[in-house]
């Protein structure tokens, strides 16, 4: 039997013993996210160690960088929860200074993007940094015990949005921070999964070889905070992307009108009007990404909840400029 | 038997690995990490059968330690020292080539 060639480099970044739970998602986006990075390196600069990292605070900082040890075989630095965007841009500046060629890659969580870093983010892709940011979407803070952030989606149990008699937990819709990041009209901006790893490699390469400013939204199971079994990871996160919840999408230079979007799977039919996706058809129910995790457990008692929630995830692919229909 | 690709690494962290506080609280060695050996934390482990696998590279992929390298054959390795048992190499794997069995102690 022929034997393909591993599907990415085998050099390693992200160190084992870190403190992660076991089953972290956000653990596999990190390992994957900083070989494709070193990938890309390699091809644009000749270089694969070519790239620093700048991380907020958040899960995984605190478990890949408990002193005196570190998880990461890349030079990096731990800022405060606000500011990984303001320190990678200072990082761009001073390498542009020194004339190291490169990229810096700026990483945070939920929380650390979505509420409290937003406007350092925005700032730097407005003054046009050549960095690329990555936010890992475990959709709750997991890191100080799983409070609600502003990407914490409808219907979902968190210490802070507790579900019962007068509430049936997150009541608002989730915020698209990679949205936000394209309206900036920055070269690229996109959605990955870890449920589909070759695409978000694909994904991270693409955005680490743009000159400019990138941004990328990966979507990773926390098997504490959503309560799911540990071995089941990378199914709930392909799930996501089957039922409909969790769009893949690329937009470039900001242009709404031509975003590109991967086809979900799972037996979803895709409608396509010349190149573009126009109309999606899935054929796996919500219910069978909730049931996995506790986390919606509650809202099996509220059918009208789990309307409220398909009404919402049409409104999304809406703003996409994707007709759906969910079973 | 492959080495695995931190071998350097956790000979290196054995030799100068200290808890004395640096200036500015820098860690020096890299990947230093590997002195934790979470394998303790595991309660299901993974059995790999050779036979059934067919080399998708899936787990090696998957694995958030990473506790999974390749071999030269590029046959998964399965590193026990790390390992948590999370189980997802298990559920990703096409063929059942992983299984997840009681830890014996």
């Amino acid at each position: 039997m022929a034997v393909r060639k591993p599907p990415i480099t085998t050099r390693e970044y992200w160190a084992p013993g870190h403190a992660a739970c076991a089953g972290c998602g956000c653990a596999i986006a990190l390992k994957l996210a900083t070989k494709a990075f070193s990938e890309a390196m390699e091809e644009k600069y000749g270089d694969p160690n070519a790239f620093a990292i700048a991380q907020a605070t958040g899960c995984m900082e605190v478990v890949s960088a408990v002193f005196p040890y570190t998880a990461w075989k890349v030079p990096w630095v731990h800022v405060a929860f606000e500011n990984a965007a303001a320190a990678a841009s200072g990082i761009d500046a001073a390498w542009k200074k020194l004339g190291y060629k490169g990229k810096i890659l700026a990483i945070g969580g939920d929380g650390g993007t979505a509420d409290i870093g937003i406007q350092a983010l925005s700032g730097m892709l407005e003054r046009w940094h050549n960095v690329v940011y990555l936010m890992y979407d475990n959709e709750a803070y997991m890191n100080t015990g799983i409070q609600r952030s502003s990407s914490t989606p409808y219907g979902a149990w968190t210490t802070t949005s507790p579900p019962g008699k007068y509430s049936i937990g997150e009541d608002k819709p989730k915020k698209w921070v990679a949205l936000i990041a394209a309206a900036h009209q920055i070269p690229y901006a996109a959605t990955a999964s870890i449920g589909n790893p070759f695409d978000f490699v694909k994904k991270m390469k693409k955005a680490a070889k743009v000159d400019g400013p990138a941004f990328v939204q990966v979507h990773c199971t926390c098997p504490t905070g959503w309560k799911s079994p540990l071995e089941k990871s990378v199914e709930i996160a392909r799930l996501a992307i089957e039922t409909g919840i969790w769009p893949l999408f690329e937009i470039e230079n900001g242009d709404f009108h031509n975003i590109k979007i991967q086809s979900p799977g799972g037996g979803a039919k895709v409608k396509r009007e010349g190149g573009k996706v126009v109309a999606i058809e899935f054929k796996k129910p919500v219910e069978e990404y909730l049931k996995l995790q506790g986390r919606f457990k509650h809202l099996f008692k509220q059918p009208e909840a789990i309307q409220v929630m398909k009404e919402q995830i049409k409104a999304m692919w809406k703003v996409l400029g994707v007709d759906v229909i969910l079973p | 038997m492959a080495e695995s690709p931190f071998k350097a690494d956790i000979e290196r962290v054995e030799k100068e690995y200290s808890e004395k506080m640096t200036p500015g609280a820098i860690v020096y060695l890299p990947g230093s990490s590997v002195i934790n050996k979470t394998g303790s934390w595991r309660v299901f482990m993974p059995e790999f059968h050779k036979d059934k696998c067919v080399r998708c590279y899936l787990c090696y992929v998957y694995c958030p330690e990473p506790a999974i390298y390749l071999d030269e054959e590029n046959y998964p390795v399965f590193d026990y020292d790390y390992c948590k048992g999370c189980g997802v190499c298990a559920n990703e794997c096409p063929t059942k080539a992983i299984v997840m069995v009681r830890e014996k102690k």
